[in-house]
């Protein structure tokens, strides 16, 4: 197959794009150019270190000896990542700027244009399991990333190529250093890749402006603090809130009117959330497993998943979880796995606190035996 | 593999390598007393002598440097200092506005840094600067404010050939220096400094088939010009640094060498180049040649392919073989729009579809066949890719 091995000059990719070569495919490295920064000269800095990340691409192409080229996405990875980060922090959620990159940049506007320009399919270093359409985690469960990949359609997946999920990111890494690739030891990239100084709040503050607001609490009801921006904060927020005092019950933010601006908090027993609404479900095999199905369900990146039940309705899933979970925003993927097998996906619209009545569905099947742990 | 990227660089001449290969093993710095140093700068002196005659200068104007991007640096910077000091009304230059980055960036430079003010002189669609429009410019800014004056001899993107003559006549009246950078000239046009009038030259050995990294600023006895480079004084005391002696003997040659078949080599590709063009253009019907269609480089074909992405052009022709260029990169690979092509009055879209294909000394036939049969299956390719991308590349699609 013609296939084109998305590069980052990480060790992931690096070692993804390798193993494509010697599987037999004709493979071409792009390196993606996603940081755009307008007051920058022709040769500028490009936001975070991507000149550094491209020449290490190139080289790790070059010691591959594959054809290197470098995707100017900067523009389309703007309007579809970073304005909508800035947009759901606006609104009052909380976005997953690396599940929203893979949905539509790495496989929406790179495969369609590999596709369009003869690729049969697009390799990344994604540490995931995809045989036969069939979208697993990876073996190392540090380094897990099917709960960004889950966002990925039938189609999307269907020229998908992710080789390392077998593989532990130790073995990645003693692997890059037998193949000479000088990536071999390269840290880790961690936090949001377009805030340079891992400072997100400054940079929303940048992007929205004040916007001052309330601190209410939601036992009294009573102003208790003042804020800059309601982007400032996240659901499940304990610290730099000010309201800790000695002897007092800690207070975390419990919701966000991005409107008003007014940040509830309030005792940790009320962040125990035992249902949550997702909206725009993807199911990873085209449809849901069931009308109501048991399985798993992610709320966060590397967090665990807990047993729960969907429902599915029109255009939404019900998602129940048997064990309440603390801390969740509106905006996050919940990501539904049947033991390790990822069943499907959505963004978080609502979430049902612990307690709450909530409905019952009836006749509920197992999505497949041992779906629910201990 | 079919290489049409002769202006980014040229197949080293086989008596150039020769030349080159020799003069790495003698031992001398052309600045010592001895008579290994002598030896060594006897081989630098008769190269200078050799590169001054192929472009009708005189030795001593010749002034060796580490190639084009150092001598249009030292031009632009150095001269612009040197009449500053003499006069500090003189803060102005006058730059084309399709001038290689080399000069282009330098100029910049010296707006940020040197207090310097840049008046960039329009081109006509062909990419052309017209002698009246230098001439209002240095009338507009007056004369005593001008430092200096910069044209490029040819255009390394669309191949545009510069009246540089006619430019330099006019800078000459109202006594303001001329710079030209002529690297992509020397070897393929008539390029004779006195007979051009022209104050400072620039050329470079790797683009007529001499070594990279050796080049000259060719630059008028009477023209003041400080320094960059600081140090033991060598090349006039303009350009300080151990004289590369292999590297500008083989400078001296490949000039020397493509001077003397300038004529026999520039009707070989300039035949090839009409045959490229003419099978571009019935291959692809709505192909638009770039830069002036009559006085351009014998090896130069640009054209703008609508609709299609240069950079996915690029990559599809060189997956069979054929190895061209967008006419502009940056050290990360990323396509801008061409700054020449903006300035000729060519839309950002039609700018991104463009190719330059650039024929060279040791194009051949075959080279032109591989392109005429690779082209038409990438350009439907690349179109397709862009109308995945929702027509406008890079544009959003929601």
């Amino acid at each position: 197959m013609r296939v084109l091995a998305a590069v980052s000059g990480g060790v992931d990719s690096a070692v993804a794009m390798a193993r494509a070569v010697d599987a037999g495919h004709d493979v071409t490295a792009v390196h993606l150019a996603l940081a755009r920064n307008p007051a920058s000269t022709r040769t500028g800095a490009r936001g975070c270190c991507t000149l550094e990340d491209a020449r290490d691409a190139r080289r790790a192409a070059d010691v591959v000896g594959v054809p290197f080229y470098v995707w100017d996405l900067a523009d389309r990875f703007h309007t579809d990542v970073v304005e909508d980060f800035v947009a759901e922090y606006a609104a009052g959620r909380t976005p997953n700027p690396c599940l929203r990159c893979n949905e539509k940049i790495k496989f929406e506007a790179v495969l369609d244009r590999a596709l369009a320009l003869g690729f049969d399919a697009v390799v990344t270093g994604h540490h995931a399991r995809l045989e036969d359409g069939v979208l697993r985690r990876s073996v190392d469960p540090a380094k897990d990333q099917s709960y960004v990949l889950a966002v990925l359609t039938r189609d999307q997946l269907a020229r998908a190529m992710f080789p390392l999920g077998g593989s532990t990111k130790a073995e990645v890494r003693a692997e890059a250093a037998a193949r000479g690739l000088s990536v071999a030891d390269k840290p880790d990239s961690h936090d949001v890749c377009f805030v340079a100084d891992g400072d997100t709040r400054g940079f929303l503050r940048r992007a929205l402006g004040d916007r001052p607001g309330t601190l209410v609490d939601a036992e009294s009801g009573a102003e208790v603090g003042r804020h800059d921006g309601a982007y400032g904060f996240t659901i499940g927020q304990r610290r730099g809130l000010g309201l800790d005092r000695p002897g007092g019950a800690p207070r975390y933010v419990l919701s966000i009117e991005p409107v008003a601006g007014t940040v509830t908090v309030g005792p940790g027993s009320l962040l125990d959330v035992g249902a949550v609404t997702g909206s725009r479900p993807v199911w990873t095999a085209g449809s849901p497993p069931a009308e109501s199905f048991r399985c798993l369900a992610q709320l966060r990146a590397h967090a665990r998943a807990v047993p729960a039940v969907a429902t599915v309705g029109a255009g939404e899933v019900e998602v129940r979880l048997h064990e309440p979970v603390r801390g969740v925003a509106t905006g996050q993927a919940v990501v539904l796995y049947d033991d390790d097998v990822v069943l499907g996906s959505a963004t978080v619209a609502g979430t049902v606190p612990a307690g709450a009545p909530a409905a019952v569905p009836a006749g509920v099947e197992p999505a497949g035996a041992g779906t629910i742990g201990p | 593999m079919a290489y049409l990227d002769h202006a980014a660089t040229t197949p080293m001449l086989p008596e150039a390598a020769e030349a080159v290969a020799a003069a790495l093993l003698d031992t001398g710095n052309p600045s010592s007393l001895h008579a290994a140093g002598r030896k060594a700068r006897r081989a630098v002196e008769e190269s200078r002598e050799r590169v001054a005659a192929a472009i009708g200068a005189r030795p001593y104007e010749v002034v060796f440097t580490g190639g084009g991007t150092e001598s249009d640096n030292l031009a632009v910077k150095g001269i612009y200092w040197a009449r500053r000091a003499a006069d500090p009304r003189r803060r102005r230059v006058l730059a084309s506005a399709v001038e290689h980055h080399a000069v282009v960036d330098s100029v910049e430079w010296l707006v940020r840094h040197e207090g310097a003010e840049v008046s960039w002189l329009p081109v006509d669609r062909h990419g052309r600067v017209h002698p009246d429009t230098l001439r209002a410019a240095l009338d507009d800014a007056g004369p005593d404010t001008v430092a200096m004056v910069s044209v490029m001899w040819a255009n390394n993107e669309v191949g545009t050939v510069q009246p540089v003559a006619a430019l330099a006549a006019v800078a000459a009246e109202h006594g303001v220096p001329f710079h030209t950078d002529a690297v992509q000239a020397v070897g393929v046009l008539p390029v004779d400094v006195a007979v051009a009038g022209v104050d400072a030259l620039t050329l470079t050995g790797h683009k007529l088939g001499g070594p990279v990294g050796a080049g000259a600023l060719v630059l008028g006895r009477d023209v003041d010009c400080a320094p960059l480079l600081h140090g033991g004084g060598q090349e006039r005391e303009v350009r300080s640094g151990t004289v590369n002696t292999a590297a500008i003997v083989g400078l001296a040659v490949a000039t020397e060498t493509a001077v003397s078949a300038r004529q026999e080599t520039v009707a070989r590709v300039s035949a090839l180049r009409d045959e490229l063009v003419a099978g571009v253009l019935a291959a692809v019907p709505d192909a638009v040649l770039s830069g002036d269609p009559v006085d351009r480089l014998p090896g130069n074909a640009h054209f703008a392919f609508p609709g299609c992405e240069g950079d996915s052009l690029l990559m599809l022709l060189d997956a069979r073989g054929v190895e061209c260029s967008t006419g502009s990169a940056c050290s990360a690979g990323v396509a801008q729009p061409s700054h020449v092509l903006v300035a000729m009055g060519l839309d950002p879209e039609h700018a991104r579809g463009s190719l330059r294909f650039s024929l060279g000394h040791s194009s051949c036939r075959a080279d032109v066949a591989a392109l005429l049969d690779a082209l038409p299956g990438a350009v439907e390719r690349s179109r397709r890719a862009v109308l995945a991308a929702g027509g406008a590349r890079g544009g959003p699609v929601r």
